[in-house]
């Protein structure tokens, strides 16, 4: 029988393999920030224990600071974790790349953007949304800080082998519908169970025709469906977009290294537990109304009301997603009113995300209830968005143009949505009180912020792009 | 740490699906740098009122749930996040078992590692745990990981499956990083002899 690039990924870390136990698995980049690893390497050191391979750790802040003012934290609290990582970086040997850093930036912008996430690595971050890294053909998932203390002493985990899935997305996407709307209906219509307990590979025509940021978003969110992790077999874009990274495989050896990577797909005959079919073609433009990302619809849709439902508990999940999210119930999603729009975060705030997002805004406005924010995913995004005069579309039209970070999308920092109002969300997450306490969080796609942002409430992006008359070409990233 | 053999005490119900890690540990108490304390944090937004009172209403905040140490939930507990600061909350808060139909796979291991025990059982299983009590409460509950059984007040025993090796260091109370370090022969074999990819 074949194997999937799950098997081969797996297969080739495996250390100690025994019976009645999980396998013991190499981790070859431990990808570190401020949040999840002080309580780790305090660990480490009441017991006298080593970082056992700190070449191969890799560290940054991202969750905490500020975006606008960035050498100035105010928050107690927050200025001692950037110190404590500062400080462990330093005692352990870790490269860190601090405020003061030409490559600082979100964790998973940073990764691939540096060439330290490559094909056929095992990648683990103390944070869910280490599953981006698996675009590359990367098997990454989130851990523990538990996890993170054992992975900096001994370079492994003990993992048992998940399920395997595989959800081909075939045909084209149609005009104005990105890789975000392509992950919100999977979650929307598969739910935030249907990778539980399994790794998931996306393969298929749609997945072969995105760019790797449209991948990497698309990976990005496979948590949100409950999945240990998510893979894309690495092909020509993969490599190309390699090439040249910083800490990418030189020249001389580049070449043989993309041999090796092209052996990792899976084979024709290899069998998943699972095996989803999705037409590409049936996905539009989606935004969430509810209190976790499977509450989501298109945007001609409706907000469910409670009395439809089936079950007692599907009622009283809408009802109260429905109450968090100050809706009666039945409202028209085009009839929402937004306050604040921030495209930004691990999932959406990429380069591409970036021009998309400026196509539509450019020559426009913010409407007068609405702040919006930009938050680059880090500060090389964010030089290259400058170079092509990004920056001053957003400005011009009344967006906030900030420093790279996690920012909105946790409201660990001062960027929060206060309470009760509505914020057109590019992130991850919609679970109550993420972007601020009573703060309502509506996930959507960088076009569909911008075309928000513009109109003060939520508006189908594909109209905007038809009077504008936006290439269609424009929205298959770059 | 210290080994998890059998736990009896009191149960408490948060009759909810999908408690995410947010609701469980809110994002603004993660920016400390030790294990501790986290427990007057537990459930913040949903235990305290705007005011900073005890929210009346609240679960836990019942004066029958006040002294539980095992927790009964619903479906997908702690989704989400990575943050460890949950289960550390949970545990500092009291809990030390939590029931529940399913859970997110990191914050799973993340109460392993915490040495809280995380059980699943069947939403029908659990329905049947309250017999004869009040909807709420359970006050005697008898969970057994070597037997791999939970007892409730009845006598009923209600069988729940668990990894032998997660199962072991619970039992144990192992550091999983003193276990792992024995293989440092086989783990310095893999860095000379791996496949590159
Ligand atoms: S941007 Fe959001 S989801 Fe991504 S790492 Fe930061 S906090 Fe986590």
């Amino acid at each position: 029988m074949g194997k999937t690039i799950i098997d081969k990924l797996w297969k080739n870390h495996v250390v100690a393999e025994e019976k009645n136990k999980p396998d013991l698995l190499y981790i070859d980049l431990h990808l570190i920030h401020e949040v999840t690893s002080p309580q780790a390497f305090a660990g480490l050191r009441e017991k006298n224990r080593k970082v056992r391979r700190p070449d191969l750790c890799f560290a940054t802040m991202d969750h905490n600071i500020p975006t606008a003012d960035r050498f100035n934290i105010k928050d107690e609290t927050s200025r001692l974790q950037v110190q404590t990582l500062e400080k462990n970086c330093e005692e352990f040997g870790i490269r860190l790349e601090g405020l003061d850093s030409l490559q600082q930036g979100i964790v998973h912008v940073i990764g691939p953007e540096l060439g330290l996430t490559l094909p056929g690595k095992t990648i683990v971050c103390g944070d869910s949304h280490t599953s981006t890294h698996g675009a590359f053909g990367a098997l990454a998932f989130g851990i523990g800080t538990s996890e993170v203390e054992h992975v900096l002493a001994t370079q492994t985990l003990w993992q048992n082998k998940p399920k395997q899935m595989n959800v081909k997305i075939e045909g084209e996407l149609g005009f104005g519908v990105t890789a975000k709307d392509v992950i919100l209906w999977f979650i929307a219509n598969y739910g935030t169970n249907a990778g539980t307990g399994y790794i998931i590979e996306f393969s298929g025509s749609a997945v072969r025709g995105f760019t790797m940021e449209e991948r990497m978003t698309l990976c990005n969110m496979s948590i949100e469906a409950g999945a240990k992790a998510s893979v894309i077999a690495p092909d020509e874009k993969t490599f190309s977009y390699i090439q040249g990274k910083p800490y990418a495989p030189k020249e001389s050896e580049f070449n043989a290294r993309c041999e090796a990577w092209k052996k990792l797909v899976s084979d024709n005959d290899a069998v998943f537990d699972k095996v989803i079919e999705i037409n590409a073609s049936d996905i539009e433009p989606m935004v969430t109304w509810g209190t976790n990302p499977s509450m989501c619809l298109p945007i001609s849709g409706q907000i469910p009301a409670a009395e439809s439902s089936l079950s007692i508990e599907e009622k009283q999940s809408i009802e109260s997603a429905l109450t968090y999210m100050g809706f009666q119930g039945n409202e028209r999603l085009k009839d929402v009113d937004v306050q604040h729009v921030f495209i930004g975060s691990c999932t959406n705030s990429r380069l591409s995300d970036l021009v998309e997002a400026s196509a539509v805004v450019e020559g426009e406005k913010v409407h007068p209830g609405v702040r919006a924010i930009v938050v680059p995913g880090s500060q090389s995004v964010k030089r290259e968005a400058e170079s092509l005069g990004i920056h001053k579309i957003f400005l011009h039209a009344g967006f906030e143009w900030r420093d790279s970070g996690c920012s909105m999308c946790l409201g660990m920092n001062d960027d929060i949505v206060p309470e009760g109002e509505r914020c057109a969300s590019t992130s991850n997450r919609n679970f109550a009180g993420r972007q601020g306490k009573g703060a309502r969080t509506h996930l959507v796609s960088p076009i569909m912020a911008a075309a928000a942002a513009i109109n003060g409430r939520f508006t189908d992006v594909r109209s905007i792009m038809q009077t504008k008359n936006l290439e269609v070409d424009r929205y298959v990233g770059i | 740490m210290s080994g998890f053999k059998t736990h009896t005490g009191k149960a408490a119900s948060l009759k909810r699906d999908h408690v995410d890690t947010d609701q469980i540990i809110p994002k603004q108490f993660l920016k400390k740098i030790d294990k501790a304390g986290y427990g007057e944090f537990l459930f913040y937004d949903w235990r305290y009122q705007s005011d900073g009172q005890e929210n009346p209403d609240f679960e836990l905040n019942q004066l029958n749930t006040k002294d539980s140490s095992i927790l009964i939930t619903g479906n997908n507990f702690g989704c989400g996040s990575s943050r460890e600061h949950a289960p550390w909350a949970l545990k500092d808060y009291g809990f030390q078992v939590i029931i529940a139909e399913s859970f997110a796979d990191i914050f799973f291991n993340n109460c392993v590692k915490n040495g809280i025990l995380p059980i699943r059982l069947p939403k029908k299983e659990i329905q049947r745990l309250y017999s004869e009590e009040s909807p709420d409460v359970i006050s005697h509950l008898i969970v057994d990981l070597e037997n791999q059984h939970v007892v409730n007040g009845s006598g009923e025993h209600f069988y729940f499956e668990f990894d032998p090796y997660w199962k072991k260091m619970l039992l144990n109370g192992w550091d999983e990083i003193s276990v792992t370090l024995q293989y440092e022969d086989k783990i310095k074999r893999f860095e000379t002899e791996r496949i590159v990819n």
